[in-house]
């Protein structure tokens, strides 16, 4: 894949947002020669090679095994359990029910601002409230008397109306999942949370505009999966601690386990695993508590390995949403008003749901420019599996809405897509839906232009049933936590005597290269060579504690704790070497595993590290970054919410079989501004798979339930793109040189999954002259569309 | 429910194994849990996602289809068995030089697949390879750089007059 030559332009933080001590570290030379390079790290030879231990590679003396006893039924009252037939098989040491749980109600409070609380049982206690709930725990010598025992516990369920779609959740009169009285059925809501953000005045704006576009779109329900299912190991070391060694995103989930067991904090530790892919879907505990619980209890090692169908069935989705958008525009393309309603199914608990709404409503209107925006972004409550975090974040399903409103303006005023897009891109000081402005470059007509030139011209249909079409498509997407949140990473990097480095940092790594990340950074700024830096991560016990690897905020947290340590070990052992040297610290440059002055005279890094020891000169460590602060305020809907955004730009060609209705993907360009591209092959990485997860997502992935149970719990089922259904993909990206994240970097892991929908949509719109507003667009929904164009033609 | 053991020998990447375990474990569970394979993954236990790929006499083979007793005496080979030592095999090298593996839990099946395809003569053309690896889920990747990694190993094998 080639890439373009850099635009690099130098970081100029904005005063306001930038603390001052940042700026100091910020703008230091570096000179590993590292930035820029694609270079492989460890576990990637690992990987190569077959030697990595995931989480289900792991294996303890005595080890029991763990299963999980799930809902069949979408609703209902448990009127008892009966767990002897269950305990009665041969090898079956504990069967676990709600009663079990020193503390089984989890308060969830995902909007960081108080306003939706609602407890999550651990095990179902009393109610069950979606299909694939747990409902009891089994452990046994053996996964084959573990699966037995499970499916003896007989559970006692008195079936209840289910809540299954929004529009019942939103009915008057309709059972309630989560009263606050306790009492299923009462008048109580069932909004989970219900955001509004607004900015002008849109009925005033919208009376005024020359045309107005209304539309509804509508996302689906998908799941993330990742090659490698859910897994764990569980024991009690020689200190007591409970010791989990599971594939998970974040790590810090050990306080809730403790809280779950009764245990003090610090007799809970959690080692991450390098994971088999994440994507937002180990985001919340899988097995972990479970886990937890069985070890607790039985006091011998357990380990749990989730079913793929296992998986389908219950782990948490991505949240369905409904999006109605009115958008006014003057004739000459310009918007002056976007009003927008948006409803996402959390399913029956909250998971992260508030602030996945949160990021739908705040990026809703897209990255164009507007006076007026009224948005409200509602989650609700179903008796299906929960939603939660999946790469894009509630952010990537609005692109579907944001960008059919563009073509269907562009549709209306007789303008090209393009056009319309470039007269309304917002730009660096422009204000979002909360007021707040975008305080880093905005490389979206750059990104339009290139992506529409490496598309090309389109080609001539294959044959006489086939039509050809092209779309694009344009995105906004944040990177790193809410600011509200007030985030923060910690690091801690000691040098050996011999000079090699030690970095330690609980960052998980879900096959993003995070851990690379780190040691390529290191290596930039100290000058080690990369393969003398060792990278120990994830693991509560052992490791600061970075948070979790989520919301593209790893290389913007942790990459800026790194950079930020790296700076302040190198400023304190600098003055020895300048001493050494007999020169001044501004003279000097750490490269290549020495440290250079003025005219070469140089000395070796273990020279530096031996003399500083001499000196009672630390060698080690501990760097903590905050990120930048702010307050949002949810009664007004104004204020701060991400630090930055990530741009990209989609453009894709279809050609659409009009007797089968299959859309065959011939050409995919996408391209992203980076800010500063650290390490190219890892941008790319992320920029092709994110883009194929959004193809799949548009295509073809749907999570269908029916009664509030999958329609098939097979992964035959579940269509997920495979390699001969893809062209090669054009991935490319610019440098601005403006992000938040080391050496000016932005976040790439959840941006590019966000375009490929509404770029598909538009290439299948030009080729058959309907526009599909739901997904996804299966043959069948294309054949719809084919025969309703036929027959408004006829 | 518990019917006597059966003792299963075979060959793992040249190095003979035998153990006693229920007739009905499948070759997957064979090489992870008792004859330390565990390079092979666990992916849907279907069929589908192609990670537990391994060769059996040179065959591509769903390791979860299949049960061990029905591969005994055979000779199977899996992703581990390319290296030897500290040396990466030239397909292990390509991957890790064009960035073929990202949570490298597909990788695996991957390799072994794209083995089967150059020893049993299959093109290096990007369409043939993408074909080739179409029973193989990568959900990371979006395998661009899975094709680059076999295409420039395969045309590497090439230039050296036949694969590997």
């Amino acid at each position: 894949m080639s890439t373009d030559q850099p635009v690099v332009t130098p970081t100029e933080p904005d005063e306001s947002t930038q603390r001052s001590d940042r700026r100091a570290w910020k703008d230091s030379p570096t000179s590993g020669g590292y930035l820029g390079v694609s270079v492989a790290h460890h576990d990637f030879v690992d990987k190569a090679r077959g030697t990595l231990p995931y989480a289900d590679d792991w294996a303890m003396p005595g080890m029991l095994h763990g299963q999980v006893v799930r809902s069949f039924q979408p609703a209902g009252r448990i009127r008892g359990i009966d767990v002897e037939a269950a305990r009665g098989v041969p090898g079956v040491v504990a069967v676990l029910t709600a009663a079990d749980v020193p503390n089984n109600q989890l308060a969830t409070e995902a909007s960081g601002l108080g306003l939706s609380v609602i407890e999550t049982p651990i095990l179902a206690d009393g109610v069950v409230r979606h299909v694939g709930e747990a409902v009891a725990i089994v452990a046994a010598e053996t996964s084959e008397a573990a699966e037995e025992a499970a499916e003896l516990v007989m559970v006692d369920l008195d079936a209840t109306d289910p809540v299954l779609t929004i529009d019942r959740a939103l009915e008057d009169g309709a059972p309630t999942l989560h009263p606050a009285d306790g009492v299923v059925g009462s008048d109580a809501s069932n909004v989970l949370v219900d955001w509004r953000f607004a900015r002008g005045d849109v009925d005033d704006a919208m009376a005024g505009a020359d045309v107005v576009v209304e539309r509804t779109y509508q996302t689906q329900r998908v799941d993330h999966a990742y090659l490698e299912p859910e897994a764990g190991v569980g024991w009690i070391d020689a200190n007591g601690v409970l010791v989990l060694r599971v594939s998970t995103q974040v790590i810090e989930h050990a306080r809730h386990i403790a809280r779950i067991l009764d245990r003090p904090q610090n007799r809970v530790r959690v080692i991450g695993t390098y994971m088999g892919g994440g994507f937002g879907g180990k985001e919340d505990m899988t097995v972990e508590p479970y886990l937890a619980l069985l070890v607790d209890r039985t006091r011998r090692p357990v380990k749990m390995v989730w079913s793929r169908q296992e998986s389908l069935q219950a782990r948490a989705k991505r949240h369905p949403i409904t999006m109605h958008y009115r958008t006014g525009a003057t004739n000459d393309g310009r918007i002056v008003a976007v009003d927008l309603d948006v409803v996402g199914d959390a399913g029956a608990y909250p998971s992260l749901s508030p602030r996945v709404l949160f990021a739908a409503g705040v990026v809703g209107a897209g990255p164009y420019r507007t006076d007026h925006v009224r948005v409200r972004s509602r989650a609700v409550m179903t008796n299906t599996v929960p939603c939660s975090a999946f790469r894009g974040f509630g952010a990537m399903q609005m692109t579907l809405g944001y960008e059919g409103q563009m073509d269907a303006l562009a549709h209306e005023l007789g303008l090209s897509p393009d056009e319309v897009r470039r007269r309304n891109f917002v730009d660096k000081g422009d204000l979002l839906a909360t007021g707040e402005d975008l305080h880093t470059a905005v490389a979206l007509p750059e990104l339009l232009d290139q992506a529409r030139a490496r598309l090309g011209a389109p080609a001539e249909p294959t044959g006489p049933t086939r039509l050809v079409g092209q779309g694009l498509a344009c995105n906004i997407q944040p990177y790193g936590r809410a600011v509200y949140f007030a985030d923060q990473a910690s690091c801690w990097m000691s040098f050996e005597p011999d000079g090699s480095l030690v970095v330690r940092a609980g960052v998980p790594d879900l096959g993003g290269g995070q851990a690379a990340s780190l040691a390529q950074i290191a290596a930039e700024v100290l000058g080690v060579d990369i393969d003398r830096v060792a990278v120990h991560i994830s693991d509560t016990a052992l490791t600061p504690l970075t948070g979790g690897t989520f919301a593209t905020r790893q290389l913007y947290m942790s990459g800026n704790a790194a950079q930020k340590t790296a700076l302040e070990l190198r400023a304190r052992m600098a003055p020895v070497a300048a001493d050494l040297l007999a020169t001044t610290i501004d003279d000097l440059s750490f490269t290549a595993e020495q440290v250079v002055g003025p005219g070469g005279v140089a000395l070796g890094l273990a020279e530096l590290v031996e003399e500083c020891e001499r000196r009672h000169v630390s060698v080690s460590h501990l760097g903590v970054f905050d990120a930048e602060g702010g307050d949002f305020d949810p009664a007004t809907g104004r204020g701060r919410t991400y630090p930055d955004f990530t741009y990209g730009v989609h453009a894709c060609e279809v050609e659409v079989d009009t007797i089968t209705g299959r859309v065959h993907l011939t050409k995919y360009v996408a391209g992203h501004d980076v800010g500063t591209a650290l390490n190219p092959m890892r941008i790319e990485g992320q920029i092709e798979g994110g883009a194929v997860q959004g193809i799949g997502y548009a295509l073809a992935e749907d999570c269908d339930l029916a009664d509030g149970a999958p329609r098939s719990m097979l992964f035959a089922d579940y269509l997920v793109p495979v390699a001969n259904e893809l062209p090669d993909l054009d991935a490319f990206f610019l440098e601005s040189g403006e992000g938040k994240g080391p050496f000016g970097a932005r976040g790439i892991g959840e941006p590019p999954i966000g375009p490929a929908a509404p770029a598909l949509a538009s290439a299948i719109e030009d080729a058959i002259g309907v526009r599909m507003d739901r997904l996804p667009f299966t043959p069948w929904r294309v054949l719809d569309a084919l025969a309703a164009a036929s027959r408004a033609t006829a | 429910m518990n019917p006597s053991p059966i003792h299963v020998e075979m060959t793992v990447n040249d190095r003979p194994v035998a153990a006693w375990m229920p007739a009905h474990t499948t070759l997957l569970t064979a090489l992870r849990e008792h004859f330390s394979a565990t390079d092979v993954k666990y992916g849907c236990g279907e069929g589908v996602c192609g990670t537990c790929t391994v060769l059996v006499d040179d065959e591509p083979v769903n390791a979860c289809l299949v049960f061990a007793v029905q591969v005994a005496a055979r000779d199977v080979r899996t992703m581990a068995g390319l290296s030897s030592g500290d040396d990466l095999h030239p397909l292990q090298r390509c991957f890790l030089a064009h960035g073929g593996a990202q949570c490298g839990f597909c990788t695996p099946g991957m390799m072994v697949t794209a083995l089967a395809h150059a020893e049993s003569g299959g093109g290096s053309g990007r369409d043939e390879i993408r074909e080739a690896l179409s029973g193989n889920i990568c959900r990371c990747t979006g395998y661009v750089k899975i094709v680059d990694a076999v295409e420039d190993w395969m045309t590497m094998s090439d230039d050296v007059g036949g694969a590997a």
